[in-house]
């Protein structure tokens, strides 16, 4: 295992009922809660990456966690260059990995 | 209360919160904003209002402090909170003149985030004082014309609502952002800034694994190890790079003024506790050097250093975790202050006298731009600045229990730098194939190198050859360590200032020293397609931006 969502029975702060919401990524289901970012319904999940570099094709997700870094960025509803980590999922989004191709070489 | 005054706060952490409640005692009208769609900050991250929890105080110290607070806000006739709201340029002196300059920068740098998709050209960023003229502020006769540029809407929406802001007094609290040096394998997924296992922990409840090793400096770590702790996670180790004798000289000299930072000793007796409890070890003196793993982490070798953090030969020691959470201080957020023309001091924080006053008369600023004082430094800032920026009396008595506790966090800010600041033998644990900049993918052997061969020393021009800094993220991740790079890449032709100073940071600059990296005059990227809008809230016709069809290619700043 790696990140998860920690059981709402045993969570100090006892989270009261929130909504079920459904999105994709790149057309898997994955569920979460109204409220969750996008970044917060995958890695829940235990998906940790949804970006792949254009350089070296390495996979990314969250690294700050609060909006600065840009890492985790994704398409969503069509829209690139989505901060996940910022972005409240709402139900139905459709999530696509993002991969960014190196332009010609210019130079 | 048309003729009261109109402070207008950027940040609704605890320095924002409380400038914006002293604002209001003080007479003024106030509009509060932040980018986020929920009041606190960093420090009072919370579950959203969609997902609340009957017992949020049970991961925060302070909460109901908060609650008050927010409450009095939300309720006060002469406040306005906007949420999702994006500052994303200042200008000073001649809005109209700047107001074009600007939009044609937005243009630039754009917005970038339209292309096509495979277009990584559209990732250009605006260049190194594109704006900068801007920030030289025009407020010699003392009266304040700053414009604040906000987008309101969803996070990097397509169609946010433009708003412009022109108040009689502004504070910028916009805190800082955690700062994580480069280790082979920090760019892995499974590899967080101490500050998102915070934030997910706090904000998602959402753990970042399932054995977890936190890593880096300061006393930030304790409440990150307790956070993981009460979201399930097993904390193996925290391991923190300042060596025993440096904590000691740091944290025991004149233990009083510790004392005097009341609400921190408490807070921190509490960490220790939970540390017992959980049977945490706590390691002085080493540090995480290297993570390994495929497509995520799977453990990371620690390694202990000496008392300038440069690794020790035969200690290096491999640990099995699923995350490591790291962090070795603050980068204060200094864009908007820079883009109002503030003085920066040497040490890179908002200058500001102890009434919160910066240079430029009118702006203030509060909280972690202006030291790395904790929540509770932040609330007294923001309080005194409030209550100044509003036209209260400085000698006001109710001010004056802040304006001491201000001092006394100043001096407690002082100590932490002294116990836990950087040092400069970190460097050791890089190899050549180290990420610097996890944007543009640019190693810490190409940056080296290219300090060596071409002899380049100024920041701009090897950020330009290397490609370093130059990614969405504008350099907040890896500006620091890239000048860092640079400046100690042996090269004859280096001096200290000639490696620091951008072109154009010349002597009559306003913004002193070291802040090339920390200067960017589009805060956030924009849309093209939000920027007609701007151009028509701005009075100018849009095709006086002249928009590009294509983007311009990455080419562009070569
Ligand atoms: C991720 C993270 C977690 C932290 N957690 C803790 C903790 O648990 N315990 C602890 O003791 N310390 C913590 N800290 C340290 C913490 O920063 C301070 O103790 C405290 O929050 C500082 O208060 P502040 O008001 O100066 O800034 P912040 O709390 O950082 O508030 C600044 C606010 O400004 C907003 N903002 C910034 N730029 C803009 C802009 N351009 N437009 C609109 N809004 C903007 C931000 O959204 C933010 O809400 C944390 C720091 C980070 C980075
Ligand atoms: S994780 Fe850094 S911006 Fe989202």
């Amino acid at each position: 295992m790696a990140a998860r969502m920690i059981r709402a029975s045993n969570d100090p702060v006892q989270p009261l009922t929130a909504d079920r919401i459904g999105l994709t990524l790149d057309g898997t289901p994955h569920e979460g809660l109204r409220g969750q970012t996008i970044a917060g319904v995958l890695l829940a999940e235990g998906v940790l990456s949804w970006r792949r570099t254009s350089v070296g094709d390495s996979p990314r997700g969250v690294f700050c966690g609060i909006g600065v870094c840009f890492d985790c960025i994704v398409e969503v509803n069509g829209v690139r260059d989505i901060r996940a980590c910022q972005r409240r999922a709402q139900d139905g989004d459709v999530v696509r990995t993002q991969h960014d191709e190196l332009p010609e070489v210019t130079s | 209360m048309t003729d009261a005054r109109h402070v207008l706060v950027v940040g609704g952490g605890p320095a924002g919160l409380a400038a914006a409640e002293s604002a209001l005692a003080a007479g003024a009208r106030v509009t509060l904003l932040d980018s986020s769609d929920e009041l606190g900050g960093q420090y009072w991250r919370h579950l959203p209002s969609a997902r609340p929890a009957a017992h949020e105080e049970r991961l925060h110290h302070g909460w109901q402090g908060f609650v008050r607070r927010r409450g009095v806000l939300a309720q006060h006739p002469d406040c306005t909170i906007v949420t999702e709201a994006q500052v994303w340029a200042i200008e000073t002196g001649d809005a109209a003149r700047d107001s074009a300059a600007t939009l044609h920068a937005a243009r630039d740098s754009a917005a970038t985030l339209d292309a096509s998709p495979g277009d990584a050209a559209t990732r250009v960023v605006p260049r190194d004082g594109a704006a900068a003229e801007n920030a030289a502020a025009e407020n010699a006769a003392g009266a304040v014309s700053v414009t604040v540029h906000v987008l309101v809407g969803p996070p990097d929406g397509t169609d946010r609502e433009p708003q412009t802001y022109r108040p009689d007094a502004l504070v910028l609290a916009t805190g800082a952002h955690d700062r994580t040096l480069p280790f082979p394998g920090w760019q892995l997924p499974g590899v967080y800034s101490a500050g998102a296992a915070q934030a997910l922990a706090k904000g998602e409840r959402v753990s970042i694994g399932d054995r977890v090793v936190i890593a880096g400096a300061g006393p930030f770590l304790l409440p990150v190890a307790k956070s993981l702790t009460q979201t399930g996670a097993r904390v193996v180790g925290v391991f923190e790079a300042s060596t025993p004798a440096r904590l000691l000289r740091g944290w025991s000299s004149k233990p009083l003024e510790l004392l005097g930072a009341r609400g921190k000793a408490p807070e921190l007796v509490d960490y220790a506790l939970g540390h017992l409890r959980h049977r945490i070890p706590y390691r002085t003196g080493w540090a995480v050097v290297e993570a390994h793993g495929t497509d995520r982490v799977d453990s990371v070798t620690v390694q202990k250093v000496d008392a300038s953090w440069a690794p020790i030969p035969g200690t290096r020691r491999r640990i099995a975790a699923d995350a490591v959470a790291v962090s070795h201080g603050f980068t204060p957020r200094l864009e908007l202050a820079i883009a109002a023309g503030c003085d920066i001091t040497s040490d890179r924080f908002v200058r500001v006298d102890d009434l919160g006053r910066t240079s430029v008369p009118g702006v203030f600023a509060a909280g972690e731009i202006t030291s790395i004082g904790g929540a509770d430094a932040a609330l007294a800032e923001g309080s005194v600045a409030g209550h100044v920026a509003a036209g209260g009396d400085p000698a006001d008595v109710s001010l004056r229990a802040d304006r001491r506790r201000r001092r006394t966090f100043t001096a407690f800010a002082a100590r932490l730098e002294r116990a836990h600041g950087i040092r400069s033998g970190w460097t050791g644990w890089l190899r050549d194939d180290t990420i610097a900049c996890r944007c543009e993918e640019v190693s810490c052997g190409t940056i080296r190198s290219t300090v060596r061969r071409t002899a380049q020393t100024g920041v701009r021009s090897v950020k330009l050859t290397t490609r370093a800094g130059l990614g969405i993220c504008q350099a907040r991740i890896c500006g620091r360590t890239v000048e860092e790079l640079i400046r100690t890449a042996e090269h004859d032709a280096i001096t200290p200032d000639a490696s620091l100073s951008a072109p154009g940071d010349s002597g009559k600059d306003p913004i002193r020293p070291p802040v090339s990296t920390d200067r960017r005059p589009i805060v956030s990227p924009i849309r093209l397609g939000e920027l007609a809008g701007l151009a028509a809230s701005a009075q100018l016709p849009p095709d006086h931006l002249d928009l590009p069809d294509a983007r311009p290619a990455r080419s562009a700043e070569d």
